[in-house]
């Protein structure tokens, strides 16, 4: 049995507590590079929730996971809006495997 | 391209047609992967990108209910409100085997007290905008697992799809053309080989014949 962990800046990730996902809060790269060290190492948790701005800082580690069945990172937009971050993800992967962007064109 | 020197000798030739029988028929069977793989990934990117515009809005509307009840209520109320969660949630991830890459399957089970009964607070001191902010989140909250499931799974085939296409394209490209160079070099060797040796053996014969023509003449005169 697995967790869920949501991570980002107080305001964006407090909401999803009460639905009973585990919350961390962090501001400054460091600590949200420690936290998702943490988060990500700890094997407890299927799912890595993070704000597009906190992912922004750390890029690289997220990085490391992609290749791992576990933990899934996925990106949500914060409270101070979305980057698109998390679509051009999606964009990154439709280049990769099929060579050019055929689906975001429209 | 490095050209590899093999030996022009028949146990090679054997060697190297059956290698070449082991590439084409593996080349055959990566491009089905290839395909198959596009197809199915093709099909979950779209579900990925439609549940991820539907999240993004959902968390959007919830993040400016939130903010409204932020704005409404103070902080240390708003902070101890979300404190104690009332639901815990758990998943159980299982691999799916699609096509030699495993996807995860994510089940999720909520332990709450009552169907709908989310709120961690009492209705008294929270701004109602904080109910609608914490409702909209859990109505959004299975397609954000969707999400996570389906985005990981693109992820991971897209990785495949790419290492399969290199398998494919360095069979077609490099090793299948370098095999049927190597199998046309050693024929052509071999047959030359056969031609010298043929060559050899009928002037050998000719010289013999001439010979035996020359002692007979002498014996003649």
């Amino acid at each position: 049995m697995y967790s869920i962990a949501v991570m980002g800046d107080r305001d964006s990730v407090a909401g999803f507590g009460a639905l009973g996902l585990e919350t961390r809060f962090t501001d400054e790269p460091r600590e949200t590079m420690k936290t998702f060290r943490q988060l990500a190492s700890s094997g407890r948790y299927a799912v890595i929730y993070i704000t597009e701005k906190a992912a922004a800082m750390i890029s690289d580690e997220i990085e490391k996971y992609n290749e791992a069945m576990l933990p899934a990172v996925i990106l949500i937009p914060g409270v101070s809006g979305n980057t698109g971050m998390g679509i051009a993800g999606v964009k990154k992967s439709v280049e990769k495997a099929v060579g050019s962007d055929i689906i975001f064109n429209d | 391209m490095a050209m590899t020197q093999v030996n022009p000798t028949r146990m090679e030739l054997t060697r190297q047609k059956s290698k070449l029988v082991t590439a084409i028929r593996g080349h055959k069977l990566l491009k089905d992967k290839r395909d198959e793989l596009m197809r199915r990934f093709l099909d979950l990117v779209r579900l990925n990108k439609q549940l991820r515009e539907e999240v993004e809005e959902g968390i959007r509307a919830a993040n400016r209910r939130f903010v409204l009840a932020a704005a409404v209520m103070n902080d240390p109320a708003l902070k101890t409100a979300l404190l104690a969660p009332k639901q815990s949630v758990s998943v159980s991830v299982a691999a799916k085997n699609v096509m030699s890459v495993d996807i995860p399957v994510m089940d999720y089970k909520t332990g709450s007290p009552g169907e709908g009964d989310i709120f961690s607070y009492g209705f008294a001191f929270t701004s109602g905008d904080l109910d609608d902010a914490v409702r909209s989140l859990n109505d959004i909250f299975p397609k954000l697992l969707k999400l996570a499931e389906c985005e990981k799974s693109c992820r991971l085939m897209a990785d495949e799809i790419e290492k399969t296409r290199r398998r494919v394209n360095a069979l077609e490209h490099v090793m299948i053309p370098e095999y049927q160079r190597q199998i046309k070099y050693i024929t052509m060797k071999l047959d030359e080989n056969e031609r010298s040796t043929q060559i050899r053996l009928m002037k050998v014969k000719d010289m013999m014949i001439k010979e035996n023509i020359e002692q007979k003449r002498a014996k003649m005169a």
